[in-house]
């Protein structure tokens, strides 16, 4: 929908579904669910149209989905899946398959709330469900960060062997028009090449293979240690794809950025490796360190303030430890700001960055645990001042932000 | 920063409202925002929708608190829902309504706007739906976008809609705007 440059406007879920469709999946499964089902259903048109070449595979339940999704990627094919909420706790045994089985999918989760009250609106307990389960997990903040997330997810996926979850703001960003750039699948072929999966990695009746078999005690524990040092190891090269990203991408990249045309004169810098963005003072007063879409309004929010940072987290996992804590151990005050609660614990984000710390460090800086925004509870500026002016105070309870 | 706020009920098309206002100011070369506040999925239930406008881009996503337009595509809201909060003395408000029944607001506001987009819709659609026809005032009385901008982004938000539909919307907006003084 109209071009300026090569800008668009266009509802979040309509840019997902195009960068989707010049990526150029060959097999599409999933089943609607309130806010993902836009995603979806433009993919479906675009197909009934004529216009892309998958197989979209309409399937019984998100359960069913995410096994035709597997089912496809191990017989070598690219995949697409995207879902929300109780669709992806329907999923869960699926996704812990897809990651056992090293396969390279990548499904967009439109974050939201999970049940019961049931709730149809945004935050981060849906990933955080399922955090654990080997899968790297990128964070967009923008229209463009999103586009951006899901063509360096494949990249990510097929090189490294690993699933990728792009995880996206339900609502706030699915159902919100804003200016994008969708790279034609031209240029997306220049960083992701056609897939080719290795020998031996699928299901090809000329090279059997097993995949996810039965392991006994003896091996099982090398498979786990495995899987585990192998995401970690994908960090390195999560970083390097970033900068191959934004060599090609160049455009692209620059609009999903922070723009600050007088960071001197602001005293302020930004330091952007791909696995976390900083924007702020040298030394400030206080880091405020959040996940997705609320790095915006926190942005906003610091704008006129003086000494204080914003750390934005793009990948969450695997954890960045050594990314994050170059950059909070330069504040005194870190507020970590959740859109989920770790019940009988704190914020998830608050938990890892205070265990990514080592515990000298830890107890000399002030990290506090800030919940907002849960069930689509508007975070406002007013919130995040007001957790501004609480984080000096030392204080290891979490904090819900947002009663009136 | 502009920040328009839109009022009106679930089926009323508050949500495309805030799309089209946003598509057509980025044809003019601004950064634009549009999102839904949705409550509970059902006909009739009060629903808002924001739209930002801007020479820079737009980074914040919390709701509209301080409209700088207010767009209540229902009037029968003023009497059950407070759709005036945040709003100052100099915020341009634009109801939709053959005349003004509300005379304390008057004193409130400096910019105080009457539409008749109902009218307008029932003789062109056949129907009460007013999201497109009240753009016409939006556009005369705020400045913020031209009539030709808006007809582009009917256009183009509708195109799979017909030509019939999107001839009839962009005569709606064209009379309403005609109709503003």
């Amino acid at each position: 929908m109209a071009t300026k440059n090569n800008k668009q406007i266009l509802e979040g879920s309509r840019a997902i579904a195009l960068a989707i469709k010049n990526i150029a999946p060959a097999v599409i499964s999933a089943y609607p669910i309130t806010p993902q089902t836009h995603i979806v259903e433009d993919l479906a048109q675009i197909k009934a149209d004529g216009q892309a070449d998958y197989e979209y595979v309409r399937a019984e339940s998100e359960f069913a989905a995410a096994s035709i999704v597997l089912g496809a990627s191990a017989t070598g094919s690219r995949t697409y899946s995207a879902t929300s909420s109780q669709g992806l706790l329907l999923m869960t045994e699926v996704v812990y398959n897809i990651s056992g089985m090293r396969l390279p999918i990548v499904m967009t989760t439109a974050n939201r709330a999970i049940s019961s009250p049931i709730n149809i609106w945004n935050d981060h307990s849906d990933v955080m469900a399922i955090r654990d389960a080997g899968w790297i997990q990128l964070f967009a903040a923008n229209h463009q960060e999103a586009v951006n997330a899901h063509i360096l997810a494949y990249k990510l996926a097929e090189s490294l062997r690993l699933p990728v979850m792009v995880n996206v703001d339900g609502f706030i960003l699915t159902h919100s028009y804003e200016s994008v750039i969708i790279p034609d699948s031209k240029k997306i072929k220049q960083f992701l090449p056609a897939y080719k999966p290795l020998k031996g990695t699928y299901l090809d009746p000329k090279n059997p293979v097993t995949l996810g078999a039965f392991f006994t005690p003896a091996y099982y524990l090398e498979t786990r240690e495995a899987l585990h040092t192998d995401l970690l190891a994908s960090l390195p090269v999560i970083k390097k794809e970033y900068k191959k990203f934004k060599n090609i991408f160049f455009e692209e990249f620059a609009h999903a950025a922070i723009h600050d045309n007088n960071l001197k004169k602001n005293k302020r810098q930004i330091i952007d490796d791909g696995l976390v963005e900083y924007y702020g003072p040298a030394k400030p007063e206080t880091i405020l360190v959040a996940l997705g879409s609320l790095n915006g309004t926190i942005l906003e929010t610091i704008k006129d303030i003086q000494n204080i940072g914003v750390l934005k987290i793009r990948v969450y996992r695997p954890y960045p430890t050594e990314a994050i804590n170059k950059i909070i151990t330069r504040a005194k005050n870190i507020a970590v700001i959740d859109k989920a609660i770790n019940f009988g614990q704190t914020g998830p984000l608050y938990s890892d960055i205070k265990t990514g710390l080592d515990i000298t460090k830890a107890q000399k800086i002030n990290i506090r645990s800030y919940v907002v925004g849960l069930g689509g509870r508007d975070v406002t500026k007013k919130m995040i001042k007001l957790i501004i002016k609480d984080a000096p105070r030392r204080n290891n309870q979490v904090k819900f932000i947002g009663h009136d | 920063m502009e920040q328009i706020r839109i009022h009106g009920r679930g089926g009323q098309g508050v949500v495309t409202a805030a799309e089209l206002i946003a598509i057509a100011t980025f044809y003019e070369g601004k950064e634009s925002q549009a999102f839904p506040n949705f409550g509970v999925e059902r006909t009739g239930a009060p629903i808002q929708a924001y739209a930002r406008i801007s020479k820079e881009r737009i980074v914040t996503r919390e709701q509209i608190y301080e409209p700088t337009v207010l767009i209540i595509q229902d009037a029968t809201l003023i009497d059950t829902v407070d759709v005036f909060f945040g709003c100052t003395k100099d915020t341009i408000i634009i109801i939709n309504s053959s005349e003004n029944k509300w005379p304390k607001l008057e004193r409130r506001f400096r910019h105080l706007h009457f539409t008749p987009a109902t009218e307008i819709a029932l003789r062109i659609f056949g129907k009460n739906i007013v999201n497109t026809v009240i753009l016409g005032a939006f556009a005369k009385y705020t400045g913020l976008v031209s009539l030709e901008s808006l007809k582009r982004a009917v256009k183009e938000k509708f195109s799979e809609k017909g030509e019939v539909i999107i001839s009839k919307n962009i005569q709606a907006i064209s009379e309403d705007f005609a109709n503003a003084d």
